[in-house]
């Protein structure tokens, strides 16, 4: 049995200039121990699709879905008293800002004391045990003494690691890591990285860690989903997404690893992730790609089937339907022709990549 | 420690000297003086009132009363009454009591109302309830104080014959003994109907007192509420599953409180303020009360050495704020 399945989530924002989807149709199957990756850019509802799962956005957001169901248990018919007691111990989430994500006034072991005493009832005492053993299992050293410390005291690392400590306190299946390393030193990074992956081993715990790194998605997942404005643009395991792409925009994401860019300068994405006032029709990615047609800017795509991805493509990579004449310029190996809207395309995803690993 | 104390000394220095220059001239500004208003209706003559006034030394040219004022205080002289001819740090410390005990029931209201109406109102923004507490604290804001415990003097007292008019006690009892505090004053004393009757006589000048701290505590409760459930650490408490009541009570508002301790503080001066008006209205015998009576008699002794005091509670109070806000801040705790 899966540990969690979604299906249909969806996410919409309530703002001053009207209603706004930042999540849209978004499925999930997650299996106990796994490790699956959410990629895409900043602004691409990878944050709010996880904290709508949590429960944890504001009133003004409404979170819609057919199916949440955590081992078995339909999360969407629980009342919220049910609710909390999956999350934080469950499922437990850790996030982007790690100083921000702690209590100012409050100590690093009241913060973690509270979630043993919530969820598994220990007394101050037996709190106490374990929260030091806990510190020093995420690698904090002279944890009694950093116990008393207010979260001002730690260094943004230190900070991650409380909140890792925080999270897997109360022994959770599923973890979700938003970005645990983006605000970090480059060097911390790796560090944070690999405790959350030697304590996933260690614990059999299932995760979602969410980057916009790809490198750290071949480093550590299995499966990996790629979510472009709110949409899962492609599902694929690790090893064939790398392989062979079947999105566009996952060919162009792989073509901006630092890794695989050739020429010198590392490419990006021209364009960005559209927002609210923005959203382009049809396909969401038309005015950023480059294989884009008539086509693409009238007609929704469809999901295509597992062995293409499951892209959410007219024309996914290697398995263009249309005759090579017409297949829009600019998505040949070297080509630099100037995109829609006037951007340069800088970025050259290989049709079929692969080579350059 | 050490330092940070002396600091705050050292910045109140300055303030003392102005607040002792500011008093000294006030009084002296307004017409008439000290034995034109001892006589009242008796006419004096002018030699006899030249004598006396030779006699109090206010014959002096100005700056040399005012070094002469100075010099007292800093032998610790704060000067006696033209009235009572008693001393004025003595008459402070009688009347102080009970100027004291008004204004900690009307914070203690202020704060046990506010604080929990502005905490209800940012969690249910917008609602009916948030819009009424503000509604209500704009009124209170901008209530005269003088309108305000007038009116409720007639409803309570006059129509609904609840509350007393004035004072602070029925006249049956009396504490010859007493600390001057008279809510614990009539509770230890065992006589009956003691405390009842001092607490009648409380509740109208507190809820008066406080309502302009109730207003200001509210809203300022409210926005800092606001601020802090839009943070970080707030959704990782409710990432833990906490109760809504810990997301709220404990995680939020212990952050919102640092702005609002603040707030409180300030409020005390402004209450001082207050105390003058809200004793005046309910003839309670505490040093607003005190200040007003002599400034009609022109006291000028008991005016100047009367602010001065009032002044040094302030700044005290101000000094306990600025501590306790180091408490109650992890982040600039002085260690
Ligand atoms: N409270 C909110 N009200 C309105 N819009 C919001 C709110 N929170 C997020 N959004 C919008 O939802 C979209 C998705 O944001 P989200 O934070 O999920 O992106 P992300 O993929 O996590 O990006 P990043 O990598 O920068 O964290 C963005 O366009 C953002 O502006
Ligand atoms: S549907 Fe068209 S525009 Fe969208 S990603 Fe596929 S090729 Fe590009
Ligand atoms: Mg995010």
């Amino acid at each position: 049995m899966s540990l969690l399945t979604i299906r249909n989530l969806s996410v919409t924002f309530a703002t001053a200039s009207g209603p706004f989807r930042a999540v849209d149709g978004v499925d999930m199957t997650i299996a106990p121990g796994e490790v699956v990756g959410i990629v895409g850019e900043s602004g691409s509802g990878k944050s709010v699709a996880m904290l709508g799962l949590m429960g944890l956005l504001p009133d003004s957001a409404t979170v819609t879905a057919d199916v949440i169901s955590f081992e078995g248990r339909d999360m969407l018919k629980m009342s919220n008293r049910e609710r909390r007691k999956i999350i934080g111990k469950d499922i437990a989430m850790i996030f982007q800002e790690p100083i921000a994500s702690l209590n100012p006034c409050f100590t690093a072991g009241y913060q973690i004391g509270e979630a043993l005493k919530t969820h598994l009832g220990l007394d101050k005492k037996a709190a106490r045990r374990r929260t030091i053993e806990l510190l020093s299992q995420v690698g904090i050293p002279e944890p009694e003494r950093r116990m008393t410390a207010y979260p001002h005291q730690l260094s943004g690392g230190m900070s991650q690691r409380v909140m890792i400590a925080m999270a897997i306190a109360c022994e959770p299946k599923l973890l979700i890591a938003d970005e645990p390393t983006t605000a970090l030193d480059v060097t911390i990074q790796a560090q944070i990285l690999d405790l959350l992956l030697d304590l996933q081993r260690e614990r059999g715990m299932a995760m979602i860690l969410i980057t916009h790194d790809m490198g750290v998605i071949a480093e550590t997942a299995e499966r990996v989903v790629v979510q472009y404005a709110g949409q899962q643009v492609e599902r694929q395991s690790v090893a064939n997404l790398f392989e062979t792409p079947r999105h566009p925009y996952t060919s162009a994401l792989l073509a901006a690893m630092p890794e695989r860019a050739r020429g010198g300068r590392l490419p990006t994405i021209p364009g960005v992730v559209p927002g609210q006032g923005d959203r382009p029709t049809a396909c969401l990615f038309n005015p950023r790609c480059p294989k884009a047609d008539e086509r693409c800017r009238t007609v929704v795509p469809p999901r295509q089937p597992a062995e293409l991805g499951e892209a959410l493509c007219h024309y996914p990579v290697g398995a263009d339907p249309r005759p090579p004449e017409a297949i829009p310029p600019g998505f040949g190996p070297l080509s630099r022709q100037p995109l829609e809207g006037g951007a340069r395309a800088s970025t050259i995803a290989p049709e079929v990549p692969g080579d350059a690993r | 420690m050490f330092k940070f104390l002396l600091s705050r000394v050292a910045v109140l220095i300055p303030t003392f000297i102005g607040v002792s220059i500011v008093a000294f001239a006030f009084i002296r500004l307004l017409p008439g003086d000290p034995v034109q208003m001892l006589a009242g209706e008796r006419v004096v003559s002018p030699e006899r009132h030249a004598e006396i006034m030779h006699a109090l030394g206010y014959d002096q040219p100005i700056i040399m009363q005012y070094l002469d004022y100075i010099w007292r205080l800093l032998h610790g002289d704060f000067g006696t009454s033209i009235v009572t001819k008693r001393g004025v740090i003595g008459e402070f410390f009688k009347l102080f009591p009970a100027t004291l005990e008004l204004s900690f029931c009307a914070i203690i209201f202020a704060v046990a109302l506010g604080v929990p109406a502005g905490v209800f109102a940012a969690v249910k923004r917008g609602s009916w309830f948030d819009q009424t507490v503000m509604g209500a604290a704009l009124v209170g804001y901008s209530m005269p104080i003088f309108w305000w415990g007038l009116l409720l003097i007639i409803l309570f007292s006059g129509t609904w014959h609840l509350t007393p008019v004035s004072g602070r006690i029925d006249l049956l009892y009396f504490f010859p003994k007493g600390t001057g505090f008279m809510i614990y004053d009539a509770a230890v004393s065992g006589q009956k109907g003691a405390l009842r009757s001092a607490l009648s006589h409380l509740i109208l000048p507190a809820i008066v007192l406080g309502t302009i701290p109730l207003a200001v505590i509210a809203r300022q409760t409210r926005s800092a509420m606001l601020e802090v459930l839009g943070e970080d650490y707030v959704r990782t408490a409710k990432a833990k599953g906490l109760s809504r009541f810990r997301v709220v009570g404990i995680h939020a508002l212990r952050n919102a409180l640092i702005p609002v301790v603040t707030t409180i503080g300030l409020q005390v001066g402004v209450m001082m303020a207050g105390a003058i008006l809200t004793e005046t209205i309910f003839s309670w015998p505490g040093i607003g009360k005190w200040m007003v009576d002599s400034v009609f008699k022109r006291d000028y002794p008991v005016v100047q050495g009367g602010l001065l005091l009032i002044a040094m509670v302030i700044m005290f109070v101000n000094l306990v704020v600025d501590l306790l806000y180091g408490v109650i801040n992890p982040r600039v705790r002085v260690r």
